[in-house]
């Protein structure tokens, strides 16, 4: 035991020591730097960041323990946070990148000619942009309350003071080089496990491959076909064919993540930062090679997980294990409050089943898998401590890319773009500052009950962008006619209708208790989740500026004019402020 | 003006095929056929599954690359100062 936690803190604390002498090393300076880092990153780099930036702590630490007891139903995760790059790379980035500017809003004011288009996207940004942040405080705090032997509370409160730390003195182009060393540190971290595992259970050593061959142990029996077996001989729904919510949930689920993958900020940001059309395109190319690094893997890590964990409690049908027997990774996690056992019938044996009457892991937190996952499978100590120094880069370098989207917006479109133009570059920097130190702590808050496991609380994040940001940006490209007060209608009848349904289910702002219309029943338009519904704002969004355009009238004709430069090959200049 | 027009429809028509294909993969292949599709098997894999939590995003990835290598050749055709 001693020698894990050694290996553990030499892994988190080395690192540390690399992300914060990297962000050291190329600190910011200048606004140009801080929010696009000067324009200058090859795609190669820029792709690498991206990854980093968007494997947070839902896809690296949340997702595989999702897939894991969602089994088929984990797909909408898959296809939804890979399949928005396509979008991104057809739809919306080349264009934004010849346009040229900072941010955002910025975009959206230039497009939509008004204050008011420009206010709004903010608003829209920061709801997305907070409740995403919520999801990565959630697995902020399961990454340090175990690394620290904390109880969850606690290590958020200690997450969210480094999350403060690293974020406030970097700036874009600090993130950016550091992000770089996040991915290669995150991926290692990711993929090492896996293939160990698979060796372990199929010979296969690649973890693709492996999920797909027969087990290792003789039976001649395949993975999937073995874990079917198991998880339905206790009462729960077969793995490969588990649906979640229905065939038109899963729909509307995959196509919200996608599109919101499309429209998140933090995200659009980074393409703002390469130096040719030609290099946004590519850009979006490298970046879903890397991301695809982890999501091809990220399935076999969740089947093989629930099944190392199914064996681990009932090695064979009727023989389960002790509860004074359970290994160390139980006893660990025990401490953290995110897995509990209770024995139901007092025979001081663990029973893990689907009815809820006589299941006896009464708490096992999803989010806690993919940590778990190396102790489960007994692997040498330095791949656990490489896993939790991944799972804090994951959550670490998304909560920083995210703050930047929040603070840039604030202090950049609101109160230089449009409140205090005056500002000084100096004062718009501390302002982004103290933003960001505003809004670390409303997540973290937040944070301490958050609205579902990490992945799932992202899943709302990107609704909320998915039916107001998306839209929009897509409109603008596409539709030289569309005028400013149809897309302004159509973002916030978007963004309404989706928050007026999440907040429905899960309590404004996320805070429990404060639905307001009453006893409705769960998921009651259609059978769509609130964590889907962003797929059906979008479709009002749309609606709804169409309708609106014919109402207003089109566009004027010089901003049908910017709009056809947009669409046309040639040379760019750097992102730059007014 | 001519050129404009055209690079704009080949790049629409492109667009149209990609995200035609996008929508196939993931949407038709691993969700809305994915309950024939599994009776086929690939390996240890039930297909439809395959495609939902495979096979569609090595499409995705496929596509851009298709897609930015076309719109480059595009590019230098109609080269303009934009």
């Amino acid at each position: 035991m001693e020698e894990l936690k050694l290996y553990t803190y030499i892994a988190v604390f080395g690192t540390f020591a690399v992300y914060f002498g990297i962000a050291w090393w190329a600190r910011a300076g200048s606004t140009s730097d801080f929010y696009v880092a000067g324009g200058g990153i090859t795609p190669m780099q820029n792709g690498m960041a991206i990854g980093a930036d968007w494997m947070s702590a839902a896809s690296f630490i949340s997702m595989a323990g999702l897939i894991a007891f969602l089994g088929y139903g984990g797909s909408v995760f898959l296809m939804g946070w890979t399949g928005g790059y396509v979008l991104l790379a057809m739809l919306l980035a080349p264009y934004m990148r010849k346009h040229g500017k900072f941010t955002v809003p910025e975009f959206i004011f230039d497009r939509y000619y008004s204050k008011t288009a420009r206010i709004v996207a903010v608003v829209c940004l920061i709801i997305a942009s907070l409740t995403y942040i919520i999801g990565q405080m959630k697995g902020v705090g399961v990454a340090f309350s175990r690394f620290l032997e904390v109880d969850y509370d606690n290590g958020l409160y200690i997450g969210m003071f480094v999350v403060w730390v690293y974020a406030v003195m970097g700036g874009m182009k600090g993130i950016t080089y550091t992000q770089i060393a996040q991915y290669v540190v995150m991926i290692f971290a990711y993929t090492i496990p896996a293939v160990f595992i698979s060796l372990q259970l199929t010979g296969n050593p690649i973890p693709q491959l492996g999920l797909g061959s027969t087990l290792a142990d003789g039976s001649g029996m395949y993975l999937l076909d073995k874990l079917d077996l198991v998880v339905t001989d206790l009462g729960f729904k077969e793995y490969t064919t588990a649906n979640l919510g229905g065939t038109l949930n899963m729909f509307a689920y995959t196509m919200s993540l996608m599109i919101g993958t499309a429209g998140l900020p933090h995200v659009i940001m980074r393409f703002f930062t390469v130096p040719s059309v030609q290099a946004a395109r590519a850009s979006a190319g490298y970046a879903l090679v890397f991301i695809s690094l982890l999501y091809t893997v990220a399935p076999a890590v969740g089947a093989m997980a629930r099944l190392n964990l199914m064996n681990t409690i009932e090695p064979a049908a009727g023989q389960n294990l002790e509860y004074a027997e359970r290994p160390q990774w139980f006893k660990d996690w025990e401490k953290t409050g995110l897995l509990k056992y209770e024995d139901k019938n007092g025979d001081g044996k663990i029973q893990y089943t689907a009815d809820k009457a006589t299941n006896e892991m009464v708490k096992v937190d999803r989010d806690i898998m993919v940590l778990a996952n190396p102790a489960i499978a007994n692997l040498p100590n330095w791949v656990i401590a490489l896993v939790a120094a991944g799972g804090l880069a994951a959550a670490l370098s998304t909560a920083a890319g995210l703050l930047l989207a929040i603070s840039s917006s604030i202090s950049h479109d609101l109160m230089k773009g449009v409140l205090t133009p005056d500002l000084s570059e100096k004062n718009e920097l501390l302002a982004g500052r103290v933003v960001m130190t505003i809004a670390i702590i409303v997540s973290g808050y937040l944070g301490l009950n958050p609205p579902g496991f990490a992945a799932g609380t992202v899943a709302l994040a990107f609704g909320l962008a998915a039916s107001s940001i998306f839209p929009a940006l897509m409109m603008g490209i596409f539709s030289k006619k569309m005028s400013g007060k149809a897309a302004v209608s159509g973002m916030v009848a978007g963004i309404g209708v989706t928050m007026l349904y999440v907040f429905q289910h899960k309590g404004i702002m996320f805070i429990p208790g404060t639905s307001f219309l009453g006893d409705m029943g769960p998921n009651w338009f259609f059978g769509i989740s609130p964590n889907a519904f962003g797929a059906v704002g979008a479709v009002v969004n749309f609606v709804v500026a169409f309708a609106m355009l014919q109402v207003t009238g089109p566009a004027p004709a010089h901003i049908q004019e910017m709009v056809e430069n947009m669409r046309l090959p040639g040379k760019t200049s750097a992102a730059h402020a007014h | 003006m001519e050129n404009k027009e055209t690079y704009w429809s080949e790049n629409l028509r492109l667009i149209f095929i990609c995200l035609a294909i996008w929508f196939v993969v993931s949407f038709g292949l691993g969700l809305l056929l994915v309950e024939p599709l599994n009776a086929i098997r690939l390996g240890g894999y039930k297909l439809g599954f395959w495609f939902a939590q495979q096979g569609s995003i090595y499409s995705f990835l496929g596509l851009i690359f298709w897609y930015g290598a076309k719109m480059n050749k595009l590019d230098k055709k109609y080269h303009s100062e934009g």
